[in-house]
């Protein structure tokens, strides 16, 4: 039988060639991300911002009539509602601050909610509410800081360990990529204006975790020909682990983006953001360790002197040892 | 490397076999569950409330109302001991400020004697002081809270609230709520199922707590619309107020709680047939209520609801036996949600809703149908893929894979672990990711053969090298997931869940379980060429 190669052997390409271009870029969208995020800022949820969201789906009509809820909502006296599609087109969300005084007598939020709801059914019988979410100021305020915290650590987390695990430049380059590709997508939700939720927070860590699968796989090839090929040149050291390791890495991203993908496109519309977010940090994360962690290596200095071969590369220093052997006599 | 001695594989294979066996119950539609539990536990996993439906509902105590609250009955019970004191030991010019309480003693050669009859009254049942007690300028006393103190009745306070919340959720019927804890103040409610709320809310947010107040009948109304009171009197809203001043003044003292109740009923005034609630106070209750009403004959006094007034009858003749009517501008579902929460007590602090979620059951299905669908789809291309480029050692991932899913469900149940819709996707995304263990280990098996070892060597190597990168990258995806459990709330917890237990299944499936089948593979067939 004849196997499906998807990355055909003795592939060589000249990754790192690109590697001051793909950096120049590479800081130039983080640039971008911070700068769209400062400016535009974040669609944020009910979550982080606190308020009330109201879903609903129009369960007989085609489409949601955005417009003309606009009008209705924002006629009962409660301020300007933010309505937004999402998933399908008859579905929306109804996003409202919640009324003044609303933290200290939670009654307030009730009565919005109902006269929200009941004007819905009122003005169309075939609305279904599919759910609603209050969150008060502080607990938005709490939710906002552990969300941020918990990224912070899982950054800090992860390359510590890889610190300890490599060399220090390794953990730099870990803790690097991570900040790369955190900000690239938040700057895709600052552009496309897609609500930022506690959901987008998970996606965000969980991305992080597998950006760091990646660029694992590539430093442990890394360190790994270090310890193999002690005098070759840095550059074509790195070229020859990310060739190396590259149809695992390609192999492996496709296996993760497939069900994505999937999730994507079938999977249920309340996630939908929180589906385009892995897809993205997948794609951004692979990049990410074979432009971003490998060339940092080069700038840090990183070289076969960083390690002194130890009993941790058993396997290429049994290989190693018998070539030696082979040539003393 | 390959070396499997016959126990290990025999372990091995009574620990995938019961690890999926636990699956199965989650797997079967609910009747034939319910069937097969007579005869053996069936442990299954929780659907969360996002896809169960349902509602969520955090509740917060107002910490500073409680302190205020304890200053208040400390007061009360200084006051009542010095005064039964035989001779009574005067004090004068209380003030009750800064969370102290602080007062002189009349008489300065009985502040010692005051003393020990404070002591008693703030040591706990552990010996330890709940109050410090300090005498300035010879015959102030001051008592300061201690913070061990406050800490321990905001424990005290939180867990009664907790009792009280279960007992008033299980009056509203068949529900299956789950109460817990959550940090110092709060408590999460969860009812699944439950499509309106608002019963639920309207009786959980109240406190009920039940005061009867002699009104204040010599107070100025036009004082009491500016909400002053007299010394001893103080003025409380009144939205139903006849007089049409939304206001009244009542006496601070003299008053009774309602907390020493026995029944609470829902019921009608036989005079204007309006909704109305009876109550029924204990001995002890019945005695002072019979007390209050045979002192105060013609008199008015107010019903007092969580600092609100609610109407304030006179008192035409002295009422014995304890039974009394409450009647206010009722209506019949207002006056049911008021006697169940009579009935099962005042809450001990007063509680806000911070955050409340509610998700309805067609969407919650709607999230399911589409989520399993995306994991089958997921999984199906994955398993085609994995074939198409590894051939046999793809399928042997493949298999792990399936094991792996059978894993996943069963350690989750297993666990009584909830299912949230992040925890599919989580789900699906642990999929994509399982096989990476297997890639990494093909992989190096073909380079290995591409440098020329003989196919068992390469097998060896190749599982041995690429162990080193599993560990590694799934060290760090733990320590991901950790945090995402420790910092995330709710559906978020549930996915961090899905991923840790995804991925201490997958490495056992995708290294040591493959790594039995290719090694029985290796034994009988003694291979000499690989294709990979």
């Amino acid at each position: 039988m004849k196997l499906l190669k998807v990355v055909p052997d003795d592939t060589n390409i000249d990754f790192l060639k690109w590697r001051g271009w793909a950096f120049a870029i590479s800081l130039l969208l983080m640039a971008a991300s911070v700068g769209l995020v400062a400016t535009k800022g974040l669609n944020f949820g009910v979550d982080f911002i606190g308020g009330q969201m109201i879903r609903a789906t129009f369960t007989q009509s085609a489409a949601a009539p955005v417009a003309e809820l606009r009008e209705t909502v924002g006629s009962l006296g409660y301020g300007d509602p933010t309505i937004q599609r999402f998933g399908a087109e008859n579905q929306v969300s109804i996003r409202m601050k919640l009324p003044d005084g609303a933290d200290k007598n939670p009654e307030l939020a009730n009565a919005m909610a109902e006269k929200i709801t009941s004007k819905l059914k009122a003005d169309h019988p075939d609305v279904r509410i599919d759910g609603v979410d209050s969150v008060s100021g502080k607990v938005s305020e709490e939710l906002f800081s552990k969300g941020i915290l918990a990224l912070l650590a899982a950054m800090a987390g992860v390359s510590i360990y890889i610190w300890f695990r490599f060399e220090w430049q390794f953990g730099v380059g870990a803790i690097w990529s991570l900040l790369h590709d955190v900000t690239l997508t938040f700057g895709l939700f600052a552009i496309t204006g897609w609500e930022f939720d506690l959901n987008i927070i998970a996606a965000l860590l969980t991305i992080i975790g597998y950006s760091l699968n990646d660029t694992v796989v590539v430093y442990d090839r890394i360190r790994e020909n270090l310890m193999k090929f002690r005098k070759m040149e840095m550059a074509s050291l790195l070229n020859l682990s990310v060739n190396e390791t590259l149809s695992r890495t390609v192999m492996t991203s496709v296996s993760i983006s497939l069900p994505l993908i999937v999730l994507v496109l079938f999977g249920p519309d309340v996630i939908f953001g929180f589906s385009m977010a892995m897809a993205f940090g997948i794609v951004v994360g692979t990049y990410s360790s074979i432009y971003q962690a490998a060339p940092i290596l080069i700038w840090l200095k990183v070289g076969s002197h960083s390690f002194v071969p130890t009993d941790e590369g058993t396997g290429s220093k049994a290989e190693r040892i018998g070539a030696d052997f082979g040539a003393q006599p | 490397m390959l070396d499997f001695p016959r126990w290990r594989v025999w372990m091995l294979n009574i620990l995938i076999i019961v690890g999926v066996a636990f699956a199965i119950p989650s797997l079967l539609p609910t009747s034939m569950r319910a069937q097969l539990a007579q005869f053996v536990p069936t442990p299954t996993i929780n659907l969360g409330l996002d896809l169960a439906g349902g509602s969520h509902i955090l509740l917060e105590a107002d910490t500073s109302q409680l302190a205020e609250a304890r200053l208040e009955a400390l007061e009360d019970s200084v006051r009542t001991a010095l005064r039964r004191t035989d001779p009574q030991i005067a004090i004068a010019d209380v003030s009750r400020s800064e969370g102290k309480l602080s007062f002189n003693v009349t008489d300065m050669s009985k502040v010692d004697a005051a003393r020990e009859v404070i002591l008693p009254l703030i040591s706990n049942a552990m010996g330890a002081r709940d109050w410090d007690l300090g005498v300035n300028n010879g015959n102030r006393i001051v008592l300061s809270p201690v913070s061990s103190g406050d800490e321990t009745a905001l424990d005290q306070a939180m867990d009664t609230a907790k009792d009280v919340i279960d007992r008033r959720i299980n009056a509203l019927g068949t529900l299956e709520p789950t109460i817990i804890r959550q940090g110092e103040n709060r408590i999460v409610v969860q009812v699944p199922g439950l499509e309106d709320p608002e019963a639920l809310k309207a009786l959980i947010g109240k406190t009920a707590k039940l005061e009867f107040k002699l009104v204040d009948e010599q107070a100025d109304p036009d004082q009491t619309a500016q909400g002053k009171a007299r010394v001893g009197s103080q003025v409380l809203p009144y939205p139903d107020n006849p007089t049409g001043l939304p206001y009244i003044a009542v006496r601070r003292l003299g008053g009774i709680s309602g907390d020493k109740l026995v029944k609470a009923d829902p019921t009608f005034d036989q005079q204007t047939n309006e909704p109305a609630v009876t109550i029924q106070f204990d001995s002890e209750g019945g005695q002072r209520f019979a007390r209050m009403t045979q002192q105060n004959v013609n008199k008015l006094f107010a019903i007092v609801l969580d600092g609100q007034v609610i109407s304030a009858p006179q008192i035409r003749e002295p009422i014995f036996g304890g039974v009394s009517q409450i009647s206010g501008s009722f209506t019949t579902e207002s006056a049911n949600a008021l006697s169940i929460s009579l009935r099962s007590g005042a809450l001990p602090v007063d509680l806000t809703i911070v955050e409340e979620r509610s998700v309805g059951p067609d969407l919650g299905a709607d999230s399911i149908r589409r989520g399993i669908l995306a994991a089958v789809i997921g999984t199906t291309a994955i398993l085609v893929l994995m074939f198409l480029v590894y051939g046999r050692f793809g399928m042997y991932a493949n298999f792990a894979l399936i094991i792996n899913v059978g894993l996943i469900l069963g350690v989750m149940a297993f666990a009584n672990a909830t299912l949230t819709l992040p925890g599919i996707a989580g789900f699906v995304l642990t999929i994509g990711a399982a096989v990476d263990a297997n890639v990494l280990i093909n992989e190096r098996i073909r380079e290995e053969l591409k440098r020329g070892r003989r196919v068992v060597q390469a097998i060896e190597f190749g599982y041995k090298e690429a162990s080193r990168a599993i560990f590694d990258a799934n060290s760090t995806n733990v320590i991901a997931a950790v945090l995402l459990f420790i910092f995330g709330s709710g559906p978020i917890r549930g996915f961090a869940v899905v991923l840790m237990i995804g991925i201490v299944t997958s490495v056992f499936t995708a290294v040591t379980i493959t790594r039995m089948w290719v090694s029985h593979w290796v034994k009988n067939t003694r291979p000499t060429e690989l294709t990979i």
